[in-house]
């Protein structure tokens, strides 16, 4: 799904662009947000949705809590290196899952939708909880668009990835500016999987895929460029989408996969990226 | 007043300072020469906390401004217009002047008072500041440094590739901010830029001060010129 993947890869994106962090364990984020969501939607009496509001409220600010903790224990401390990051975060990628499984077990479950609602087009039906999470995607990304562009947190974050020294000359604090980028890098990872939850059940495996595909759209965009990365993930999504449904799933990583190499190959700042 | 007490700093094991002091007093302008390589900027990055001290210690008023965060330092009132400018290149003039507002400016009116030294830079508000010219840059970084409101300003060579004509508009905010109080430490290397607006003249060699002198004694020609800036 187009819109879920675009959240995610804008996550992954937003770290690597402002923290040059490649995060390994992103997609342990996104199986996080799913599990939150589960245990969440099972506590909450009342009605489906009612449960579904408080997810999305809290699976993200719970899952960016666990990543900020985890940026000032492990990224801070090895000081951003990009190596080490990397080996630190198929660490953090282990441990999570790790924990996923003890505290959730292995079982798939599925999360109930929040409303049952088909609409009946002309050539096919179409769920409406799925137009449901492409219109709260799309508002989502609307939003850190605006947050990036027009705020002043935006101005301070897109300062700090220009140039790091001369931000703190300005008296922006940057570890505090790593915090909260990583935080909210890994709650729109978990906003994402709130929403495919009542589609796709909570595994504790589940995050292999979505950090495969952001990956994905991230190289193809441009890394650290927003609007290359949704402009990559909407053309993922919807070919994998298509592919898949038409032909075979594995056919569409194929050709993505394929995609991707010609990218590295012949531009390899990605389709939206600044030269290096 | 700005004190440097025999600070030693450097690089991994590199050290590049060497019990270096000096003071800058408010309303007073403190050049610094020294050739490439003898730790002018080392020194401005020491003093911003960017680089730590290894010994001695730096004070802002009585109080201590090294071993902090490198964020502390412009929050105590110490602007720093760095060598090469280092404007956050792909935002735009607004953008780059509203960081500068972002810690101690007083919003509108700081904003006002800054644009008045630099009208050119109120007509390119909009624009992309890695596309302005050399000389419009080099304001832009003046300005944003001016946003701060700062008691200290450390400017690291504003001169440098650029048109004589700079030296002038460079003069021009200096002998402003005199008249506000500010403290300015300026490294620069144009002996006449150094002569126009210098109260006193520091010379470093070696990551320390080797001599200190009124500029007022100084003529174009002498001997110190040549044997610290090699001119
Ligand atoms: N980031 C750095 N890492 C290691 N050595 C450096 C670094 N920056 C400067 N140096 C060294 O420190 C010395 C002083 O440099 P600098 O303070 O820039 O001199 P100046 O500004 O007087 O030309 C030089 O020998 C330079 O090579
Ligand atoms: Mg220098």
């Amino acid at each position: 799904m187009a819109a879920v993947l675009a959240l995610t890869a804008v996550g992954l994106s937003l770290v690597f662009g402002v923290m040059r962090v490649v995060n390994v364990a992103h997609g342990e984020f996104f199986m996080l947000g799913a599990v939150a969501a589960w245990f969440v939607t099972s506590w909450m009496p009342g009605p489906p949705w009612l449960g579904f509001v408080a997810t999305l409220l809290l699976a993200p600010l719970a899952v960016a809590a666990v990543a900020a903790l985890a940026d000032r224990l492990v990224l801070k401390r090895l000081n951003y290196d990009p190596e080490a990051t990397i080996v630190a975060t198929i660490g953090l990628l282990y441990i999570l899952q790790q924990a996923a499984l003890s505290l959730y077990g292995p079982d798939a479950r599925p999360v109930p939708a929040p409303f049952e609602l088909r609409l009946q087009l002309p050539w096919f039906g179409y769920s409406g909880y799925k137009l449901f999470v492409v219109a709260a995607a799309g508002l989502v990304l609307l939003a850190v668009w605006l947050i990036m562009t027009r705020s002043r947190i935006g101005l301070v974050m897109r300062a700090t990835q220009i140039d790091r020294p001369t931000a703190q000359a300005f008296g922006i604090d940057v570890d505090r500016v790593y915090a909260g980028v990583f935080a909210m890098g890994a709650g729109l990872a978990a906003i994402a999987a709130v929403l495919i939850v009542p589609i796709q059940q909570a595994h504790y495996l589940m995050g292999g895929d979505p950090l495969l595909l952001s990956f994905i759209v991230v190289i193809i965009g441009g890394l650290g460029s927003l609007r290359g990365t949704l402009v990559a993930a909407l053309l993922i999504g919807l070919s994998d989408g298509v592919i898949s449904v038409f032909y075979a799933p594995t056919l569409a990583k194929i050709l993505a996969t394929l995609f991707v190499a010609l990218v590295l190959v012949f531009r390899p700042q990605g389709l939206f990226g600044a030269k290096a | 007043m700005l004190r440097l007490d025999g600070i030693d700093a450097g690089y991994g094991n590199v050290q590049v300072l060497r019990g270096l002091s000096l003071e800058a007093s408010p309303g007073e302008v403190l050049c610094v020469m020294g050739r490439n390589g003898a730790g002018k900027t080392t020194m401005l990055r020491a003093i911003m906390g960017q680089v730590k001290l290894t010994a001695g210690n730096i004070t802002l008023d009585g109080a201590r401004v090294d071993g902090l965060p490198p964020h502390r330092a412009p929050r105590q009132g110490i602007g720093y217009v760095p060598q090469g400018r280092r404007l956050f290149g792909p935002m735009t003039v607004a953008e780059n002047l509203e960081i500068g507002l972002m810690t101690r400016g007083k919003g509108a009116a700081t904003r006002e008072r800054v644009l008045e030294l630099f009208p050119r830079l109120r007509e390119r508000l909009g624009q992309v500041s890695a596309t302005l010219s050399g000389g419009e840059q080099q304001m832009l970084a003046i300005a944003r440094a001016l946003c701060l409101e700062p008691q200290v300003l450390l400017l690291d060579e504003p001169t440098e590739g650029l048109q004589p004509s700079m030296i002038a508009l460079i003069r021009q905010t200096v002998t402003a901010l005199k008249a506000t109080g500010v403290a300015t430490v300026l490294v620069e290397q144009r002996v006449e830029a150094v002569l126009s607006m210098a109260d006193r003249v520091a010379f470093v060699e070696n990551g320390a001060v080797a001599e200190l002198v009124a500029a007022a004694g100084l003529a174009a020609d002498a001997p110190q010129f040549r044997r610290y800036v090699g001119v």
